[in-house]
């Protein structure tokens, strides 16, 4: 075993850390700023593969798939918030948690009869084929990308709800609503914007992940696994909390397949159980609203 | 039972000579019963996973069934009898599994019971056929159902097993001295083909550099990949099954992986090359039971396409669609040889039964009831060199049946 392999293994990690944070960053989004817990998560980041590569069939390009999709699903996010989720607010947080854990079921169900039982193939962007060498060893470009992407969403995310007149509202709003609404701020309209856009993310990172995983109806069981993974050991609804879990878990997976392979995916587990012990809220968490 | 009225005759009138009368007559007052349960239609139980991952295989392997046996009732049924196929969802699961084939046996009345498609389904299904003395024709590679410990005499695999399989690919794709490393799935069916692959590896004299179990249904496999660049392989042998090979495959080539090493996978599937891009999986050899393009070389291959296709609008069968063909359809000769579905007769039948119905020649082995037959290597296609959207595969060898491939009775634990 020599340290190129083990800087190679290292970086595969941090590379692993980058693709879960983009999976789990709607969940977190989501929770953190309406409590919901959208156990529909890994339906919708299916779903969004699938508009992907609707789109990509209709225009030829993977780019328009990247830009549409998440808007398309995005608006679709706005009209489940608006006629399923909204009525529930007010009752027992279960209420949410149980519907969208059956909105999960028909999402796969309408994708099956749409789209069929079948993997459907999906590109790799022929710009972003290919090796690159890192000087310690060769690493997909199109995840390199993915990278790059994932951190210009988190910028962007961070100067919206830091930088922006609209984050002090959407953060203020997710502290204490009853006071917002008492200052004449439209709370449900705020609400709406904000499943959408956490719905938008998590569709790229559905439109993402296509290249390197395929597409399939079943492709979000796992990731609903792993988005609640890294969302409940960074801390429920916080950002710095996901990106830092998902660094840490994706090195521990990525480390862990090079001494332990077939313990490779229960590591995310045992590490979770670990945390809750020490830390019940996760690294970054406050005591959950409503929970 | 004319014997009994004979003795009733003949002899004074004892208990023991009323009794062995009575029964004559009860005999005799059951013939129409007999009568008419000849003209029954013969029920034949599929359990096979309608839903979850491997329900396209699933749905494949109902529609051959089903050509199997619309073509017995075409040509007027078996031994004069209608026949008729019982589907079931056995969900991937072996608790549903056996759940559903014992409501086949008692409720439905079946006289055989054919399929499953995963090893641990498969022997969940054997356990409660073979507790009923119930035919079974098993229809996923499987070793264990080979074993004296899981064997059942009333049980034939149709299916290729783990041992066949891998030492023909190994035989087209390992030399002496390759370097071989190894992704295995981590559960019976990896297990199995890795165990397959290493036995052949010592006869070829290839070397084993790396061996990973990776967790079965992985999503990522880009952290097991580092260690197979490294490992100086010139071969990769990915051992999985359904969408973790397409995944793995698409990852491992993404990596650059296939410029440095050829890979081979035991079983190259038609549906999951199809999930694909045919650049993914272009040169990647693999084993398989049936690939249609057999039909250039092969009557029966031929025969069989084209019934398919005349019931199907023109569509081809895949792989492990064949086998719900070849498991149906060989037992449905099988009871016309028996004259009807009397179990050891069909047994006697089955275990002196030569067929050739899409194939080759097959024939079941006497002492695991294992199916000798063809096993074809293939590559993937480049997409440039495919004639049309079923054009996937080149077929690099197509074996002939022979015991040789097999692990003989007595390594099985059969006395001879």
């Amino acid at each position: 075993m020599t340290v190129q392999l083990i800087a190679m293994q290292l970086f595969s990690g941090l590379a692993l850390g980058a693709v879960l944070i983009m999976v789990a960053l709607g969940l977190s989004i989501i929770f953190g700023m309406l409590g919901i817990v959208n156990f529909a998560h890994g339906a919708l980041f299916m779903v969004g593969a699938y508009a992907g590569l609707y789109v990509a069939g209709l225009t030829g390009s993977f780019w328009w798939a990247l830009l549409i999709a998440p808007v398309m699903i995005g608006l679709f996010g706005m009209l489940i918030e608006r006629f399923l989720i909204r009525p529930l607010y007010g009752r027992s947080p279960d209420d949410p948690l149980l519907l969208t854990f059956g909105l999960g079921y028909v999402l796969v169900e309408a994708v099956r009869i749409l789209f069929g039982t079948d993997g459907i193939p999906f590109s790799t962007p022929a710009a972003l084929r290919g090796v690159v060498n890192l000087g310690i060893g060769f690493f997909p470009l199109y995840r390199l990308f993915v990278i790059g992407v994932v951190v210009a969403v988190l910028l962007l995310l961070w100067i919206g709800l830091e930088k922006t007149k609209f984050g002090l509202i959407v953060r203020a709003g997710s502290a204490d609503p009853l006071i917002m609404r008492v200052l004449g701020v439209d709370i449900s309209r705020l609400w709406l914007v904000v499943f959408g856009i956490g719905v938008g993310i998590t569709a790229l990172g559905g439109v993402l992940a296509a290249p390197m995983r395929n597409v399939s109806p079943e492709m979000g069981t796992l990731v609903l696994a792993e988005a609640f993974v890294v969302t409940v050991i960074g801390g429920m609804g916080s950002l710095p909390g996901a990106v830092i879990a998902g660094l840490i878990v994706g090195v521990s997976v990525s480390m862990t397949s090079l001494f332990a392979p077939e313990m490779a995916t229960i590591v995310m587990f045992a590490l979770m159980a670990l945390i809750l012990l020490v830390r019940p809220n996760g690294l970054y968490g406050r005591a959950a609203p409503g929970l | 039972m004319t014997n009994g009225i004979e003795t009733l005759a003949s002899r004074p009138i004892g208990r023991r000579a009323a009794l062995i009368g009575l029964a004559g007559v009860a005999g005799t007052l059951s013939m129409p019963w007999i009568a008419r349960a000849q003209a029954e239609t013969i029920r034949i139980g599929f359990p096979t996973p309608l839903t979850g991952p491997f329900a396209a295989e699933a749905n494949d392997q109902v529609r051959s069934a089903q050509l199997a046996v619309k073509l017995a009732n075409d040509k007027g049924g078996i031994a004069g009898r209608k026949v008729e196929l019982l589907v079931r969802d056995d969900k991937l699961n072996a608790g549903e599994a056996a759940t559903r084939t014992l409501e086949l046996i008692e409720k439905d009345k079946v006289h055989a019971v054919v399929g499953a498609l995963s090893s641990a389904v498969q022997l969940a299904v054997n356990e409660v056929t073979r507790a009923r003395s119930m035919l079974y024709i098993s229809i996923s590679q499987s070793d264990t159902i080979n074993e004296i410990k899981d064997f059942s005499p009333y049980t034939f695999h149709e299916a290729l097993n783990p041992t066949m399989t891998t030492a023909v690919v190994a035989r087209h794709s390992f030399k002496k001295g390759s370097k071989v490393a190894y992704l295995v799935a981590d559960y019976a069916y990896g297990h199995e083909m890795l165990r397959g692959f290493k036995r052949a590896a010592k006869e070829i004299g290839a070397q084993t550099v790396s061996e990973i179990l990776h967790p079965f249904g992985a999503a990522d496999y880009s952290t097991f990949i580092p260690t197979i660049l490294s490992s100086g392989a010139d071969i990769l042998c990915i051992c999985n099954f359904g969408r973790d090979q397409a995944n793995s495959i698409k990852q491992a080539v993404d990596f650059g992986v296939k410029d440095q090493m050829k890979i081979v996978v035991p079983v190259l599937l038609h549906n999951q090359r199809l999930a694909v891009d045919p650049e993914v999986f272009e040169g990647v050899t693999g084993g398989a039971n049936y690939y249609w393009g057999l039909e250039e070389t092969m009557p029966s291959a031929k025969a069989f396409n084209d019934a398919f296709r005349a019931m199907y609008k023109g569509t081809i069968p895949t792989d492990y669609g064949a086998y719900g063909y070849t498991g149906v359809a060989s037992l449905l000769i099988a009871i016309e040889k028996a004259g009807g579905t009397e179990p050891q007769k069909v047994i006697a039948a089955l275990e002196a039964l030569k067929y050739d119905i899409a194939k080759g020649e097959q024939s079941y082995r006497k002492c695991d009831h294992q199916s000798m037959q063809s096993v074809l290597v293939l590559e993937s296609k480049a997409k440039k060199a495919m004639k049309s959207d079923a054009d996937l595969f080149k077929i690099v060898a197509a074996e002939p049946a022979s015991e040789s491939v097999l692990r003989t009775c007595s390594e099985l634990g059969f006395k001879s």
